[in-house]
């Protein structure tokens, strides 16, 4: 397990994923505009909330506006690595080339977690950036050390979790054969990461926390941004965190002692 | 004699399909779950009292999520995805021999889909009464026709606009992300998450012109009983019909004549 070795192996994925992406350049063109597109939908629709009301859940605009630029960073984070990979694992599992990615001498969830990188989502982690730069300015947020320390560490938090769940996911395969449309579902629940989480009623508030931690995926890491929330909260989400990790890796190696190959 | 035909084909498509897709039950009832954005919106909208400002009461706007969510089950459109699948794994060549337009096996899985799904669907909607008692109601026979009829017109519509966008496939290969561009304003604009009363005079003023509140809002404002514009809606719909399908008919003719088969 050394690290040299796999970095290696990685700027070797990225040179293969890449060329083969970029055969497809008016589709990461098309790919550009609905990503911007989907961020002025979701703002407008933001809008629409706030058009007759202050505060939503306790939130303003202005503040409402860094969730959805957390929400667009870790969306394109998404696009970027987790769905070109993993949704591979179930066309792997139908289609018993697992067997090749088991066979090879290196760790398989890193194999198959970043084998491909779609280009396309750069641009929305570019936008969600953008957008969080803005709220800065319009929030009146001073930038320090230690609150960009807690920022990073919030944001690979959120990202770790979001990781593990789709993983988690889209090991379930291994079993069911034909999960693609359960991450699916994962998507369309994450959806509500966009508004904050005091926005919903209370019994939503607990599903959200706890089932499909969206209040550690998105409000916390907001919460952290606006300079509003206890240490206690940054030191539980990277608990949960852990957890999540150390969870769905050690699922997946469970998962493989399952697994027997197609047709055989 | 011909009529008999034509009675025979349809019929023995819909067998087909429908005994295909209740293979795939799990899959269907994922699908039917991650169509539940709806409610959560209703959620946001009901536990922050905007309704309030669209006067609009409580019951009424549950029982239009509730219309919206069954509109959107039911005029779900994936022919793009599957033409840019079969046309890139060759599988349309012999479906150009056959004496019969490949779209109608689309049109005839679609139908078959949502024969599937309607138990889910109703599962669903029995779970939302329990948790909103107070929305129940029953829509009496003639408003239910009318709906029905207006949730077919706009599954119509998005099929047609999907099978012109899938026919691009005769030129760029991936007409799959053509969709998902036009995905975007079909989510925000056609009253999915947020019902077209409450779209602020600036996008009420034009988007009355456009296919998008006919798909969603339209329908679904006439099943739950708000306040609609019936004759003008089915007005819309139909025009939009006849305006989409003298330009699939043309789009077809051009792209089959371009078509090369793979590896020919």
């Amino acid at each position: 397990m050394n690290l040299s070795k796999y970095l290696k192996v990685y700027t070797k994925f990225l040179h293969t994923s890449l060329a083969s992406e970029l055969e497809y350049k008016t589709n990461i063109l098309i790919d550009l505009v609905t990503a911007i597109l989907s961020l002025i939908g979701s703002i407008f629709l933001l809008s629409i909330f706030f058009q007759n009301s202050n505060t939503i859940g306790g939130w303003n605009f202005e503040q409402a506006l860094i969730i959805q630029g957390i929400y667009t960073l870790l969306n394109g984070v998404a696009n970027t690595w987790f769905n070109p990979n993993l949704t591979e694992i179930v066309k792997h599992i139908r289609e018993g080339t697992l067997d090749f990615v088991l066979l090879k001498p290196i760790d398989s969830q890193f194999f198959i977690s970043l084998k491909r990188i779609s280009p396309s989502g750069f641009l929305e982690i570019m936008l969600g950036i953008g957008i969080l730069l803005y709220c800065f300015k319009i929030n009146q947020i001073h930038l320090n050390l230690s609150f960009l320390v807690l920022c990073l560490i919030t944001i690979i938090c959120s990202i770790s979790i979001l990781y593990s769940l789709w993983f988690f996911i889209s090991t379930t395969t291994i079993w069911f054969v034909k999960t693609w449309n359960a991450t699916e579902v994962l998507r369309s629940f994450l959806y509500v990461g966009r508004f904050p989480l005091n926005s919903f009623s209370f019994s939503l508030r607990i599903f959200f926390s706890i089932f499909i931690p969206i209040a550690f995926i998105t409000t916390i890491p907001s919460e952290v941004f606006l300079g509003l929330t206890q240490l206690w909260k940054i030191f539980l989400e990277v608990i949960v965190t852990s957890v999540f990790v150390i969870t769905s890796r050690k699922f997946w190696l469970f998962a493989l002692k399952f697994y027997t190959s197609a047709s055989s | 004699m011909r009529f008999n035909l034509i009675n025979h084909k349809i019929f023995t498509l819909l067998k087909v399909q429908y005994s295909n897709m209740l293979e795939y039950r799990v899959e269907i009832a994922l699908w039917a779950i991650s169509g539940i954005i709806p409610f959560f919106m209703l959620n946001i909208w009901t536990n922050n009292n905007l309704n309030e400002s669209i006067s609009i009461s409580e019951v009424m706007l549950s029982r239009y999520f509730l219309c919206a969510f069954f509109v959107r089950q039911f005029s779900v459109v994936w022919v793009a995805f599957s033409f840019e699948e079969d046309s890139l794994m060759g599988k349309v060549s012999p479906y150009l021999i056959q004496p019969l337009n490949p779209f109608f096996r689309y049109f005839a899985q679609h139908i078959a889909e949502q024969i599937t799904r309607f138990p889910f669907a109703l599962i669903i909607a029995f779970f939302f009464f329990i948790f909103n008692p107070e929305s129940i109601w029953i829509p009496n026979f003639d408003i239910l026709f009318l709906s029905i009829l207006s949730t077919f017109l706009s599954f119509l519509i998005q099929f047609l606009i999907q099978s012109i966008i899938a026919c691009l496939c005769f030129w760029t290969e991936k007409a799959s992300s053509i969709e998902r561009l036009l995905f975007i304003p079909t989510l925000f604009l056609s009253g999915l998450l947020a019902p077209v009363v409450s779209f602020p005079n600036y996008v009420k003023s034009w988007i009355y012109l456009t296919p998008f509140p006919y798909l969603i809002d339209f329908p679904a404002n006439l099943l739950s009983g708000n306040e609609t514009n019936i004759s003008g809606g089915f007005g819309m719909q139909i025009l939009w019909l006849l305006l989409l399908f003298p330009l699939f008919k043309k789009i077809w003719s051009e792209g089959t004549k371009k078509y090369t088969a793979m590896g020919s």
